[in-house]
């Protein structure tokens, strides 16, 4: 009698992304989705998707979504969570979208404590417009408005998110983690699945910074990527748990 | 239910949660600070939402998420506040989400002053965001007034799927007046099939104004237009004042000018010339054909605003023919008075042959 072993997540639509060979996107997705699965909340689900590289997201999700304008979508989540606190909602953003149009609605809605989850992409650079540079591009970083490598006496030092918010009185959950080996995609699947938890629970804002490899707009094969997330990247953005609304860890 | 005191701000944030509404997102700004202030106290006694924004632009998208969800929801600013919300705006006109926005205008540009104004005619009428897209935009002109279009604001945003804007000046905003509510249940929206509310046994529902597509942006596109030109053809509101007996000038004046010009109308009624009003109430829909016919029975046209000309430019898109059209305006919360208004009509009496 055949067994299913593996099998694609059903908060997956069975559409083919259309991300570059080697962005990690389609496997942060795919965690998403499978956290939602894991806690059975499909039915539940509001994503509220961005403008960047994923503003296609709502014909990946297989649940409702809801397309936000740049950097608006903690305000979104905000209105519906607030309309519907029985709702799972969540936004999913990159770091043009979060970091820099998007950083008034992200520190207020972490302050207000809104009880959703973000997934926030980070990789350094503004993917959909084709490689300018972000808030996050790293120091030396020639990206095609950085020629000369970002230089951070005229554009200041690469944005730390999620020590910026742990800073905030209000409780919540702040994670870093990573997902181009696979040693860290456990701990990083393990993080998406807790964000989610807490808001089943109720408990906090959660959000959950994910690095991730722009091999495209980065200039570089899909291996050489992996390679410079790992000594660019991973130094200066470090991995780890930030803050945690329980007071055990706290 | 008896009448009230109430002011205009207190008036039309009541008025929403009679209307069954139960969700306000907004952020304070002069002169209508006291619509979120009432809302902070009265939202919690009847189960709803208030929650101070970040910013206008953080409201309007609050407004997005939550008419997506499927609530009645409005928010309220005035005109600074409002040039924020105007992404948001085009959002929600793009995604066909029902959404009500209180105007309580003051002067501009920039940072203008605090004193009433009527100069976001065009911010309203013809824009408020990128894209082709409208709102309805009602004009009241009494508290009383205010009260009842903003109750009816709500169901007309439901029926057209998209924004409608109350904008008074900032006299309608701040004065208070008797205003009586009628004691019925708040009507019933209609279903809202269409809302992110949880695909449970149900396709996903998506929110979204994104059309790479160009056939399919301009069939969009072709589709609003068409429903835009349905509520210019249904939804048109208009008062005719003093036009039962014949008149040499025709006043076409809207919100609290147009009270202004009745009392003007009442002096030089003692001095036994008759002139007529047309108040516009819905300023989109403009009543175009309603202002031609009346001004057709009138030697001229006098347009009477708070801001240097702005209504006057659809007065003059209804094509009044050889009828001139003159023009009385200020601005920087300047309001006319009523001996300012009669004297300006004598003048044009006197200057058109008509005598007194």
């Amino acid at each position: 009698m055949p067994t299913t072993i593996f099998s694609a997540p059903n908060a997956l639509t069975p559409a083919n992304t259309h991300y570059c060979p080697g962005c990690t996107h389609g496997v942060i997705h795919r965690m998403v989705a499978e956290a939602i699965d894991d806690l059975g909340l499909r039915e539940r689900a509001v994503g509220v998707v961005p403008v960047g590289c994923s503003v296609l997201a709502y014909n990946y999700f297989n649940m409702d979504t809801h397309e936000a304008s740049h950097g608006r979508a903690p305000a979104v989540a905000t209105g519906i969570k607030r309309s519907r606190p029985e709702l799972i909602v969540f936004t999913y953003q990159g770091d043009g979208d979060l970091a820099s149009i998007g950083t008034a609605e992200i520190v207020h809605a972490a302050n207000r404590g809104e009880k959703f989850t973000v997934i926030f992409v980070n990789n350094a650079i503004y993917g959909m417009t084709g490689g300018q540079m972000a808030p996050t591009t790293m120091p030396g970083q020639v990206t095609s408005t950085s020629p000369r490598g970002r230089d951070v006496e005229w554009a200041g030092w690469p944005m730390r998110v999620v020590e910026l918010l742990s800073q905030l009185r209000t409780p919540s959950y702040l994670v870093r983690v990573a997902v181009h080996a696979p040693k860290y995609i456990v701990e990083a699947r393990h993080a998406i699945k807790r964000a989610f938890q807490y808001q089943v629970e109720n408990r906090c804002f959660s959000l959950v910074e994910v690095l991730s490899t722009c091999p495209t707009n980065w200039g570089m094969t899909p291996v050489e990527a992996c390679r410079w997330l790992d000594t660019t990247m991973l130094p200066y953005y470090k991995l780890g748990t930030y803050k945690t609304p329980d007071p055990e860890q706290g | 239910m008896a009448k009230v005191l109430m002011k205009g701000c207190e008036a039309l944030a009541e008025a929403a949660i009679r209307a069954g509404c139960r969700h306000f997102f907004g952020y304070p700004i002069t002169p209508q600070t006291e619509v979120p202030e009432y809302l902070a106290r009265r939202m919690p006694e009847v189960g709803g939402v208030f929650l101070q924004a970040e910013s206008e632009v953080a409201a309007a998208n609050m407004l997005y998420g939550a008419a997506g969800a499927g609530v009645r929801v409005f928010t309220s600013s005035s005109s600074p506040g409002v040039s924020l919300m105007a992404e948001g705006l085009s959002y929600i006109a793009g995604a066909e989400l029902p959404v009500v926005i209180i105007n309580i205008v003051r002067g501009g540009p920039g940072l203008g002053g605090i004193l009433p104004a009527q100069s976001d005619y065009f911010l309203s009428t013809k824009g408020g965001g990128h894209g082709d897209f409208h709102a309805v935009v009602f004009a009241p002109s009494t508290v009383q007034e205010a009260a009842d279009l903003m109750i009816l604001a709500f169901d007309l945003a439901d029926k057209y799927r998209g924004p409608v804007i109350v904008m008074g000046d900032g006299i309608i905003g701040q004065m208070m007046e008797p205003v009586e509510f009628s004691d019925g249940p708040p009507p019933e929206p209609p279903p809202k099939p269409w809302a992110t509310t949880g695909a449970k046994g149900r396709k996903p529902n998506v929110i979204n104004s994104l059309y790479l597509d160009p056939v399919q942006l301009e069939a969009v596109s072709l589709r609003l237009k068409a429903k835009y030109e349905d509520m210019a053809r249904t939804e048109l509101r208009y008062e005719l004042f003093s036009m039962d007996q014949p008149y040499d000038v025709l006043l076409i004046a809207y919100g609290t000018i147009a009270r202004v010009c009745k009392t003007s109308i009442g002096m030089l009624s003692e001095q036994g010339v008759n002139v007529g009003l047309f108040r516009p109430i819905t300023l989109y829909p403009f009543p175009y054909e309603q202002v031609k016919q009346a001004a057709a029975a009138a030697k001229c046209v006098l347009v009477a605003e708070m801001s240097m000309g702005q209504m006057l430019e659809d007065v003059k898109l209804a094509g009044l023919g050889d009828t001139p059209v003159h023009f009385l305006g200020h601005a920087g919360g300047i309001v006319h008075s009523p001996g300012e208004i009669a004297a300006k009509i004598n003048e044009l009496r006197q200057s058109c042959g008509m005598g007194r």
